[in-house]
C-alpha cells in the first residue's frame, strides 16, 4: 500500500497534447476518481501510472519510489480493465493465480490466497469455471480478485463498470467500495460517470483537455465548483451571467447576491446554482428573507414520481432548471405559471467561465 | 430447409464428392480398365507395395510437405506477428506484396523459380522443391495467422503484464495458446499447398527425384493402372484424418462453448 504521486506529467501524441503538466497526489488508502469526458486525458494518466504509456515529461512516484523508468511488470500494480481482460483459456482459479505465480507464490499458499480472494468477491465455488461461463458482473468480480490477490501497492480501475447494466452497476459500486475499504488499498478509478465518481470516491479530480480543472472531496467539488466546466460536468447547474453592482451581480435587471468575494463593480461575473438548491415560490407567496428572489416563467414540468424537474425561463430569457420533491402531491406549478425562484446567497457560487 | 434447398445441397455435395468416390471405388475394383461390374480386390494396393517409383515419390512428397509446413509456419508466423504488432516503415507495402504470389499463376512462378535457381546455382532437386514450396506457402501462413492475431486482444497481454509478466512471457502464456487454432490452420494450409503442388515440383524435379503429383502425371501419360487410384486413396485418407484433427482442435462447425 502506498501513495501515488504524479508530478507535472506531460504527454503529446503528435501535435495533440493529451496531458499538459498534470500534478496530482493519490493519498495512501484513498479512493480517487479521475473524472472527465472522453479525450480529457484521464485514461492516459491512468496508463502512465500503470506504466503502459511513457510520459514525455514528469515523474511517477509510488510509495515515494520513482517508478518513471520502471516497466509495468515490476511496478507491483493491480489493474482492472474495461473489457475485464480475463484469460479465456484459463479457469477462474488459474486467472486469479496468474499474478501469484509471477511473484513466485505457488502450491498450497497460492491456493489459499486464491480462495480468499474469490471469497472476498463472493465467488467461492466458481474456481473451476471458464470466464465465458460467467455473467458480466461475475467476470468483473474475477477481474477484481485477480487484481488484488497479489496485494499490489495501487489498484487501477479503467472504467470497470461501464459495460454492466444499470442495476448491476449499482450493485458492483457497493461491492467495489466494500472491498476497497477491507483491503485499504490506494485506488485510482477512471470514469466518465459523475454519479459513480461521487458515490465511490474519497477524492475526485476533474480533467478537461489534459488539465486538472478541480480536485477535492466529492462534497467540495460538487458544492463549490470552480469553473463552468466543473459545475456542468459534475451534476447539473444553472448559470447566471451579469455585471457586478450593489454588492451583488445584476442579472437581467435582477440583483443576485452571493457570499463569495466579488470582483470590482462593473466587472462581468458568472454565478452557478445547483437545481436542487432552488425553491419554487408560487406567485402569491414570498421568498424567505435574505434569499435571492428571481422571477421566472415555467416552460415545462417533467413529473418523475418522487420529484419533478421544472424547466423555466428566467431574466433575459436565460434557461433555468429546478429539481423539487413532490411533497404536496404533484408538481407545485404548471407550465405557463409565473413563479419566484428562491435560493440562499451561500449556495450561489461565483465561478470562472 | 425447403425441399428445393435440400436437392440443391445434395447436388453440390454430389458434384464435389462423386469423382472422389469413384476414384476410391476404382482402387478396389479388379478391372484394370475400370470396367464394371464392380469386383472387390486389394490387388492394386499389393501392386503398389512393389512399385518403388511411386513409393519413392510419395515419400518425397510427404517429406517436402513436412519440411515446408515447419519452415513456412515458423517464418510466416513471425512475419505475421511483426506485421500486426509492430509499426515500421513500409509495413503496408510489405503486406500488399504478400498477395500477388497467391494470385500469380503457378506456371509463371514455376518458370521464374526455375530460371532463378538455375542462374543462382541452386539448381533442381529436393532442396529446390522445398525452397519453392516454402516461398509459395508463406503468404498463406501470414494471412491465416495475421487474421488470428487480429482477433487476439492486446488487453489480455496488458493484463498479464500488470500481473507481473514480461512482454515475452505474456505472449507465450496468453497470446500463443489463443493463437493455436490459427497456427494449426496455417500449418495445414502450408502442408496442403506443398502436397498439392504440381507445376513447380514438375519444373524443379530431376529425373531421379520427383513427387507424387509429378509421378502420377508421368504415369498417366504412359497409360496408368489403378495403382494410382490406390495411392490417391491412401493420400485422401491421410488428408481426411488431418482435417478431422483440425476440426476437433479448432471446433470448426461445432458449438464453441456456452456463451
Amino acid at each position: 500500500m502506498a501513495a501515488v504521486d504524479a508530478q507535472t506529467i506531460g504527454k503529446s501524441y503528435g501535435a495533440t497534447a493529451v496531458l499538459d503538466g498534470v500534478s496530482l497526489r493519490f493519498e495512501d488508502g484513498r479512493f480517487t476518481s479521475l473524472l472527465g469526458p472522453s479525450g480529457s486525458g484521464k485514461t492516459t494518466l491512468l496508463r502512465i501510472v500503470a506504466g503502459f504509456v511513457t510520459a514525455d515529461r514528469g515523474r511517477i512516484l509510488i510509495g515515494g519510489e520513482d517508478v518513471t523508468q520502471v516497466p509495468v511488470w515490476k511496478r507491483a500494480i493491480g489493474m482492472v480493465f474495461q473489457s475485464y481482460a480475463l484469460f479465456p483459456h484459463m479457469s477462474v482459479d488459474d486467472n486469479v493465480a496468474f499474478g501469484l505465480a509471477r511473484r513466485g507464490v505457488r502450491g498450497e499458499e497460492a491456493r489459499r490466497r486464491v480462495g480468499e480472494a474469490l471469497e472476498m468477491v463472493r465467488l467461492s465455488g466458481f474456481g473451476a469455471r471458464r470466464p465465458k461461463e460467467l455473467s458480466g458482473g461475475q467476470q468483473q468480480r474475477v477481474a477484481l480478485a485477480r487484481a488484488i490477490v497479489t496485494r499490489p501497492r495501487v489498484l487501477l480501475l479503467d472504467e470497470p463498470l461501464s459495460a454492466l447494466d444499470r442495476r448491476l452497476r449499482q450493485e458492483m459500486q457497493v461491492e467495489l467500495k466494500r472491498i476497497q475499504r477491507e483491503v485499504g488499498i490506494t485506488t485510482i478509478f477512471v470514469t466518465h460517470d459523475q454519479e459513480e465518481a461521487l458515490a465511490l470516491s474519497d477524492h475526485v479530480a476533474i480533467l478537461d483537455r489534459g488539465r486538472i480543472v478541480q480536485a477535492g472531496s466529492p462534497g467540495d467539488v460538487y458544492e463549490r465548483p470552480a469553473t463552468r466546466f466543473a459545475a456542468s460536468f459534475l451534476g447539473d447547474a444553472n448559470f447566471l451571467e451579469g455585471t457586478v453592482a450593489e454588492g451583488g451581480v445584476i442579472v437581467g435587471g435582477v440583483l443576485v447576491r452571493t457570499d463569495d468575494p466579488l470582483p470590482a463593480p462593473g466587472a462581468k461575473a458568472l454565478l452557478a446554482v445547483r437545481p436542487e438548491k432552488i425553491a419554487l415560490v408560487p406567485a402569491w407567496g414570498a421568498a424567505p428573507a435574505g434569499h435571492n428572489a428571481v422571477p421566472a416563467t415555467v416552460r415545462q414540468v417533467v413529473y418523475a414520481g418522487a420529484a419533478s424537474t421544472y424547466l423555466l425561463d428566467g431574466p433575459d430569457g436565460v434557461s433555468l432548471t429546478v429539481f423539487a420533491q413532490n411533497r404536496t402531491g404533484g408538481p407545485v406549478a404548471e407550465a405557463g405559471a409565473t413563479v419566484t425562484l428562491a435560493f440562499p446567497p451561500k449556495q450561489t457560487i461565483l465561478i470562472k467561465d | 430447409m425447403t425441399a428445393a434447398g435440400k436437392v440443391f445441397l445434395f447436388a453440390v455435395l454430389g458434384f464435389l464428392y462423386l469423382p472422389v468416390a469413384v476414384l476410391v471405388a476404382m482402387a478396389f475394383n479388379a478391372s484394370p480398365l475400370y470396367a464394371l461390374p464392380f469386383e472387390f480386390t486389394t490387388h492394386w494396393f499389393e501392386e503398389l507395395s512393389g512399385n518403388d517409383k511411386l513409393l519413392a515419390a510419395t515419400r518425397n512428397s510427404v517429406l517436402i510437405a513436412i519440411l515446408t509446413t515447419v519452415l513456412a509456419t515458423i517464418i510466416g508466423s513471425l512475419a505475421a506477428i511483426a506485421l500486426s504488432r509492430r509499426r515500421f516503415r513500409g509495413r503496408t507495402l510489405l503486406q500488399l506484396l504478400l498477395l500477388p504470389p497467391i494470385a500469380i499463376p503457378w506456371l509463371i512462378i514455376g518458370t521464374a523459380m526455375l530460371v532463378f535457381f538455375f542462374w543462382t546455382g541452386i539448381g533442381r532437386g529436393l532442396h529446390a522443391m522445398v525452397l519453392g514450396h516454402v516461398a509459395l506457402a508463406i503468404p498463406y501462413v501470414v494471412l491465416v495467422v495475421g487474421a488470428g492475431l487480429n482477433n487476439t486482444r492486446i488487453d489480455l497481454e496488458e493484463a498479464a503484464m500488470s500481473l507481473g509478466s514480461t512482454p515475452l512471457h505474456a505472449f507465450f502464456a496468453v497470446t500463443l495458446p489463443l493463437l493455436m487454432p490459427s497456427l494449426i490452420a496455417a500449418a495445414l494450409f502450408a502442408f496442403a499447398v506443398s502436397l498439392d503442388q504440381f507445376v513447380i515440383s514438375y519444373f524443379l524435379a530431376t529425373p531421379g527425384v520427383s513427387t507424387l503429383p509429378v509421378e502420377i502425371y508421368t504415369s498417366i501419360r504412359k497409360g496408368f493402372t489403378p495403382e494410382v487410384n490406390a495411392v490417391s486413396s491412401l493420400l485422401l485418407a491421410a488428408s481426411m484424418f488431418l482435417i478431422i484433427i483440425f476440426a476437433r482442435l479448432t471446433k470448426v462447425g461445432g458449438v464453441s462453448g456456452r456463451r
